[in-house]
C-alpha cells in the first residue's frame, strides 16, 4: 500500500485516495472546434510510460481534494506531490 | 508410557510441573506447558505425523520452526477445524486436538500409498502430460478425481466462530526477528530515542542464542537477550511483540505481522481476538531473521525420524525433548557438532558422519575430545523403516565424492543431519532488494536495496556472533539516528562463541549401487533429485520453468529448506555457477496466514457500511422487506396479511395511481452548490440550459461522461441567486461528486464555486398520486399548494409546525407528486404525521419495487436504462441535450456511430399472450428459431406488472427502436430457455402526454 502525502494534509496510506488517471491531460476549451482525432485522443487515448509519471490523485476519504503526484510507474516511488495550481519543486 | 524421551536435564525452557493434556489421532497424550504439539508428540515418542503430498509417503519432523514442510496436521474440530498447520508452529494447550491429514483411512494405513509403489508413473509434470485429452473429459472426469485426490486438509464448511482484529502502526524502525543482531539493532535504536517495534515468531525471544552455548559480555546468550528484552520493554518508545510474525513486505515500507493473540491460551477472554494483523508503517526496517538449516539429500531421507540437526538441538535445550537415542548425526559443515555434544550431555553417544576431509573447528575438537569416532570422508546411501527410521547405509565416499566405495549397515532411531545455513532473505527479497550470492557461504543475501530496508545477522550472511552484534549496533545506532537528534550510541559487548570451519559443498549423496531411491529435495511437494534431472531433461532451463514444472519450493513452506539445495543442483547438472541459474521469485506470506486474519472484523454486515434512513425504524415496525440499495438499505415492499411480493408491489402501486403513496427518498444524492458561477457550471455539467433557470424553480438534468455516455440523471433547483440543490441518483452520488470536484479543481479551477455532500443532512419522501394536493395541504394549511401556488417543477420553503421544510413539486412516478425535505432528525416525524393524516386519504406506504412499476410504466429512464453504455439518444433524452451550448461530452455525441441512422432507442414492450412476464436481460430477436448466432436487437432493461393495464410492461432498448413499433418480435433468455413472443409499443405506456404530473 502506497504512502502518499496530500499537499493538504500530509502523508496518508494509499486507501484513503481514489487514482484520477494521467495528470497532463488538459481538456480542449469548450466552445471550440475540434477534430474528431484531437477529441479521441483527449477522450481515449493515455500514455502509458514505464518510470515518472505526472498523474491525479484525490484524496476521497480525507480533505476531498484533487492534486497531482509525480509517480515512477515502475517502483511506485512517488517523487512528490502538489496542489493543482503549484508545479512540483524537482 | 508417556514423555519417555525427555532429558534429564531441565535447561528448558518449558515446566515440567504443569501437565498439558492434549490428543493426536484420537489418542490422550501429555506434554508440559512451553511444549509445541511437535515437541510434545517427539517425546512421547511419535514420530509418524502425516502422510506426502504426491506420494503419500510416511512423514515426521524436519524442523522446529517455520520451516517444517512435513508435519503438518489438521487441528481444532468443527468449525474451528484447520487444515495444513505446521505441528512445530502449534503451542500445546489444555485439550488440544490434532489429527494427521492426507491419509486414509489412517496415518499407520494409508490406501493413497499406492503412489508410492506407482511412483514411476508420476513423474514431473505429469498432470501436464496426462490430462490433456480428450478434451471433453476433462470437467466430468479427470477434474473431479484430481480434486478428491488433491490438496492436504480440509478447510471446515461452517462460518470461523473466532474474532481477528486489525491494527495500524507506525514506527521509526521494525526489527523483524530478535536473534542476536536484532536484540542488538532494537537496543541501539531504542536508546537513541527512535519509535521501536521488535517482532519475534516464537514465544521466546533470542533467536539462535536460546541454543547456542554462547557467552556475550559477561552473561550467557540466554542471559543477554532476556536482559535485552526487559531493557527494551521498559522504555516508552518501544513494542515487543512475540508470538508475531511479519509475513509481508509491500510498497512504501508498508509491512505486514500476525500475532497469535490467544491461540495459547486455554480459555481466552471472550472479545479477545484470536489473531491479529498489524499493518505496520516503519520508517526503516531491519531484517534479522536468521537462516534456515539445509537437508542433504540422500536416499529414502524423508522417513520419519530423519531432520535436520538444528532442530534435534532445538527441541533438546529449549523443549528438554530427545529426538530419539540412537542417532546419527550427518553433515557436510561444523554447526552439527553443537548437536552432537547435546547428545553427549545427555549420557547419548551419536555415529557422526561428516562428508568432509576433516575439520579444526572448536566443536570438532571437543567432540573428538570426548572420545567420540567421527567418520570423515563419509555420507549415507540409503535408510531403512517403514513408519520411522531404523537403520541407515552408511558409506566411505571417493575421492571425487561421487560414489561410495564401501558400505555398511548401522542401527539408528533418528538421523540429525545439516548441509549448512541459509539465510533467510524472504523479506529483503520482497521488497524489491536485488539479492546477490555469496561464495563463502553457497547461498543468497541482500544486496541493491529498493526499500528503506536492512538485512543484518545470518539473513545477511554474517554467521558469527560478533559480526552479527556489531553489525546490530551500528545499524540500530545508524538508522535510528534519521528520526531523532540524541546521537546516543551503545555499546557493543565483547561476545565468545566456538571458532567454524567451512562447510563442504556437497549436497547430494551418491546413489548407492544398483538402486535408485528417491533422494527427496522438497519434501512438501515431494519433488526428488531425479524429478529435477527429468525437467532438465526435457528442456527447461529458466529456474522459474523448473520451479514450476517440478513444484519444487512451491505451496506452504515456499521452498525455505528446499530452494537452495534445488539451485545447488541445477547448477551442477547444467555446469554453471548458481548465481547463473538465478533464483526464483520470494513473494508474501512468508509462512501461511489465517483467512480470518487477513480478513479481520470485516465480516457479515461489518464487510461494509450500512446506511439506514432516519424513518428505518418505522419500515422494521411496519413489515417492510428491505433491499440493499449500495450501502443503503430501503424498503423493497410492505406485504401485509398473505401478501406474495408481487400482490404487496401491485397493491402499492396501484394505491399511487388511485390515492396517495409515500416512500421514503432519503437515499437519492444531495449536493450543495453554492457561488457567483454556480448557474455557469450547471450549464456546462448538464446537457440542457441552466442559465435562466428562476430562483424557486426546479430543473431536470441530465450529465454526461466525455464519451457521451450519459452519467447521471435528477432534478436541481435554483434556492436562490447563487445557491443551488442537486440530487443524483442514490446509486451515482457519490462519484457525481467526485466528478463535480473535478472539473472544478482541475479542469475548471477559475469558476467560483463550491460543492457539498448534504445527503446526509436531509430526509426526503415522496407523496405521489392523485390526492397528494389534498393531503399536503392538511399537513402545510398556511401554504398555496395549488396548481397556480406551485406549479409543477415548483419548490416553496416553508415551515411544519417549527421544523424548516422544503416541499419540491417534483414527480417520478408519473402523478401530481411531490417532495418533502425536513432535516434528518425530523424525517421520522414527518413520515409519521404523513401516515397519521394521509389516513383519510387512503395513503400507504410504497416500497422500491412499486417505485420501479410506477416508473417504468410512465418510460422514465433510471439506472438499468443508464447503464454507462447509453447516449441520451439512445433513451429518448436527446430533447434535453442543447444544441445552443457546450457541455461536458457533447464533442462526443456527433461521433458516427452516435449519430447513425439505426442507432438503438428505448422502447416498450407488452407480451402478445398479455401474461408472460418478460426476464430483464432478455435478448429482442427477430426469430427464436434462427440458428446462433442469432442476430440480436437489443435487451429489455426494465420489467413490471402494469398496474394501470394489469399486464406485464417491460422496457427495452433497442437497434432502430422507433421503427419496430407495432412489430411482433421474440424476448428470449437462453439461460432461462424462455422465449416470449412480445408486441412492441412506445415506452410511455401509461399518459404519454404527461397530463398528470400537471394536473
Amino acid at each position: 500500500m502506497l504512502e502518499i502525502k496530500c499537499p493538504y494534509c500530509g502523508k496518508r496510506s494509499q486507501n484513503e485516495f481514489s487514482y484520477g488517471g494521467d495528470g497532463n491531460i488538459k481538456r480542449p476549451p469548450l466552445g471550440e472546434e475540434i477534430n474528431t482525432k484531437d477529441w479521441d485522443d483527449f477522450v481515449y487515448f493515455r500514455d502509458n510510460p514505464r518510470g515518472k509519471h505526472t498523474e491525479l490523485w484525490h484524496h476521497a476519504s480525507g480533505c476531498r481534494q484533487w492534486f497531482k503526484a509525480s509517480r515512477d510507474t515502475a517502483t511506485h516511488e512517488i517523487f512528490a506531490t502538489c496542489k493543482m495550481n503549484e508545479d512540483f519543486n524537482v | 508410557m508417556s514423555n519417555q524421551f525427555r532429558t534429564t536435564n531441565s535447561s528448558g525452557l518449558i515446566n515440567k510441573n504443569k501437565i498439558i493434556n492434549f490428543s493426536f489421532n484420537g489418542e490422550s497424550l501429555q506434554g508440559y506447558e512451553g511444549d509445541t504439539l511437535a515437541s510434545a508428540l517427539i517425546a512421547n515418542g511419535v514420530h509418524l505425523v502425516g502422510r506426502s503430498f504426491k506420494y503419500h509417503r510416511p512423514r515426521g519432523f524436519l524442523g522446529a520452526g517455520v520451516e517444517e514442510p512435513n508435519a503438518m496436521v489438521q487441528l481444532h474440530e468443527g468449525n474451528r477445524s484447520e487444515p495444513n498447520i505446521m505441528a512445530t508452529e502449534v503451542e500445546l494447550v489444555e485439550g488440544l486436538v490434532a489429527n494427521s491429514q492426507n491419509c486414509w483411512p489412517s496415518v499407520k494405513f494409508d490406501i493413497g500409498e499406492i503412489n508410492n509403489l506407482l511412483n514411476r508413473f508420476f513423474p514431473a509434470g505429469f498432470y501436464y502430460k496426462t490430462f490433456m485429452w480428450p478434451k471433453s473429459f476433462w470437467y466430468k472426469i479427470y477434474e473431479p478425481v484430481i480434486r478428491k485426490a488433491a490438496g492436504m486438509g480440509i478447510a471446515p464448511l461452517n462460518p470461523d466462530p473466532d474474532r481477528y482484529e486489525h491494527n495500524y502502526e507506525h514506527c521509526d524502525v521494525l526489527v523483524v526477528g530478535s536473534g542476536p543482531s536484532g536484540l542488538a539493532s532494537a537496543l541501539a535504536a531504542a536508546k537513541n530515542g527512535a519509535k521501536v517495534i521488535l517482532a519475534e515468531d516464537k514465544a521466546h525471544f533470542g533467536g539462535s542464542l536460546l541454543n547456542d552455548d554462547v557467552t556475550i559480555g559477561n552473561m550467557s546468550g540466554r542471559e543477554w537477550a532476556s536482559d535485552v528484552i526487559s531493557q527494551l520493554k521498559n522504555l516508552p518508545n518501544v513494542i515487543v511483540k512475540n508470538r508475531s510474525q511479519v509475513f509481508g513486505y509491500y510498497d512504501h515500507n508498508m509491512t505486514v505481522m500476525f500475532e497469535r493473540v490467544s491461540d495459547h491460551i486455554e480459555n481466552p477472554n471472550k472479545y479477545t481476538p484470536r489473531q491479529r494483523l498489524h499493518y505496520i508503517r516503519a520508517g526503516e526496517v531491519i531484517v534479522s531473521t536468521g537462516s534456515i538449516e539445509r537437508p542433504i539429500s540422500f536416499g529414502n531421507n524423508d522417513r520419519p525420524g530423519i531432520l535436520l540437526a538444528s532442530a534435534a538441538r532445538e527441541y533438546m535445550k529449549i523443549y528438554e525433548t530427545l529426538v530419539g537415542k540412537k542417532p546419527i548425526i550427518f553433515t557436510n559443515n561444523d554447526t552439527a557438532y553443537s548437536t552432537a555434544l547435546e547428545f553427549l550431555k545427555n549420557n547419548i553417544t551419536p555415529i557422526i558422519l561428516d562428508t568432509r576431509n576433516g575439520s579444526d573447528g572448536e566443536l570438532v575438537k571437543e567432540v573428538q575430545n570426548l572420545g567420540v569416532d567421527i567418520k570423515f570422508n563419509s555420507g549415507i546411501a540409503n535408510t531403512k523403516g517403514h513408519l520411522k527410521i531404523k537403520s541407515a547405509t552408511i558409506g566411505k565416499l571417493d575421492k571425487e565424492k561421487e560414489n561410495f566405495i564401501s558400505y555398511e549397515e548401522v542401527d539408528c532411531d533418528c538421523i540429525c543431519m545439516s548441509g549448512g545455513w541459509t539465510p533467510t532473505v524472504h523479506l529483503s527479497s520482497q521488497a524489491g532488494n536485488k539479492l546477490k550470492f555469496k561464495e563463502e557461504i553457497d547461498a543468497y543475501i541482500p544486496d541493491q536495496k529498493r526499500q528503506k530496508e536492512t538485512a543484518i545477522g545470518a539473513a545477511n550472511g554474517s554467521y558469527t556472533l560478533d559480526q552479527s552484534l556489531a553489525e546490530g549496533f551500528q545499524v540500530g545506532f545508524e538508522l535510528s539516528n534519521k528520526f531523532t537528534s540524541n546521537n546516543s550510541k551503545t555499546d557493543t559487548p565483547s561476545s565468545k562463541e566456538p571458532s567454524f570451519e567451512s562447510h563442504e559443498r556437497l549436497w547430494c549423496m551418491p546413489l548407492p549401487e544398483g538402486k535408485k531411491p528417491k533422494r527427496f529435495i522438497d519434501f512438501q511437494n515431494d519433488v526428488a533429485v531425479s524429478d529435477v534431472e527429468l525437467a532438465l531433461r526435457e528442456g527447461f532451463r529458466s529456474i522459474e520453468h523448473v520451479k514450476r514444472y517440478t513444484t519444487l519450493g512451491m505451496a506452504g513452506d515456499q521452498g525455505k529448506t528446499s530452494n537452495l539445495n534445488g539451485l545447488q543442483y541445477v547448477s551442477k547438472i547444467e555446469k554453471k555457477i548458481v548465481p547463473e541459474v538465478g533464483h526464483t521469485t520470494f513473494r508474501p506470506p512468508y509462512t501461511p496466514v489465517t483467512i480470518g486474519t487477513i480478513v479481520g472484523r470485516e465480516v457479515g454486515n461489518h464487510y461494509l457500511p450500512t446506511r439506514k434512513s432516519p424513518v428505518h425504524h418505522w419500515h422494521e415496525e411496519n413489515n417492510a422487506v428491505f433491499v440493499a440499495a449500495g450501502l443503503w438499505v430501503r424498503p423493497r415492499y410492505y406485504p401485509r396479511g398473505s401478501e406474495t411480493m408481487s400482490d404487496a408491489v401491485n397493491r402499492e402501486a396501484a394505491n399511487v395511481r388511485k390515492n396517495v403513496g409515500i416512500c421514503d427518498v432519503t437515499t437519492l444524492g444531495k449536493i450543495d452548490i453554492k457561488g457567483p458561477d454556480a448557474p455557469e457550471f450547471l450549464n456546462r455539467i448538464y446537457t440542457n440550459a441552466w442559465m435562466k433557470l428562476p430562483v424557486g424553480k426546479a430543473r431536470y438534468g441530465v450529465m454526461l461522461r466525455e464519451d457521451g455516455m450519459v452519467m447521471d440523471d435528477g432534478t436541481t433547483s435554483r434556492l436562490s441567486e447563487n445557491h443551488f440543490h442537486m440530487t443524483t441518483t442514490t446509486a451515482q452520488a457519490a462519484n457525481v461528486l467526485s466528478h463535480l470536484e473535478y472539473y472544478l479543481q482541475v479542469v475548471w479551477p477559475e469558476l467560483d464555486v463550491n460543492v457539498l455532500s448534504t445527503t446526509e443532512q436531509w430526509a426526503g419522501i415522496a407523496v405521489a398520486g392523485p390526492k397528494s394536493r389534498e393531503l399536503l395541504s392538511k399537513l402545510f394549511p398556511s401554504d398555496d399548494l395549488s396548481n397556480e401556488g406551485l406549479p409543477f417543477m415548483g419548490l416553496i420553503d416553508t415551515k411544519l409546525g417549527n421544523i424548516p421544510a422544503r416541499i419540491y413539486r417534483i414527480s417520478f412516478s408519473g402523478e401530481l407528486a411531490y417532495e418533502v425535505n425536513v432535516e434528518s432528525n425530523y424525517g421520522l416525524h414527518l413520515w409519521k404525521k404523513i401516515i397519521e393524516i394521509g389516513s383519510d386519504f387512503g395513503v400507504q406506504p410504497y416500497g422500491t419495487e412499486a417505485l420501479s412499476t410506477l416508473r417504468i410504466e410512465m418510460g422514465h429512464v433510471a439506472g438499468p436504462e443508464l447503464d454507462g453504455r447509453t447516449i441520451p439518444f439512445d433513451v429518448g433524452l436527446n430533447g434535453m441535450v442543447s444544441q445552443k451550448k457546450d457541455f461536458i461530452g457533447k464533442r462526443s455525441l456527433s461521433k458516427d456511430a452516435f449519430v447513425a441512422e439505426d442507432r438503438q432507442t428505448i422502447v416498450g414492450l407488452v407480451p402478445v399472450d398479455k401474461k408472460s412476464k418478460i426476464p430483464e436481460g432478455s435478448h429482442i430477436v427477430e426469430n427464436d428459431k434462427a440458428p446462433t448466432p442469432n442476430p440480436k436487437l437489443g435487451h429489455v432493461s426494465s420489467s413490471c406488472w402494469s398496474v394501470e393495464y394489469n399486464n406485464p410492461f417491460s422496457i427495452a432498448i433497442m437497434k432502430d427502436g422507433k421503427k419496430q413499433i407495432g412489430k411482433t418480435l421474440y424476448a428470449v433468455s437462453p439461460v432461462k430457455d424462455i422465449s416470449i413472443p412480445v408486441e412492441v409499443v412506445s415506452s410511455h405506456y401509461v399518459d404519454p402526454k404527461g397530463e398528470r404530473v400537471r394536473s
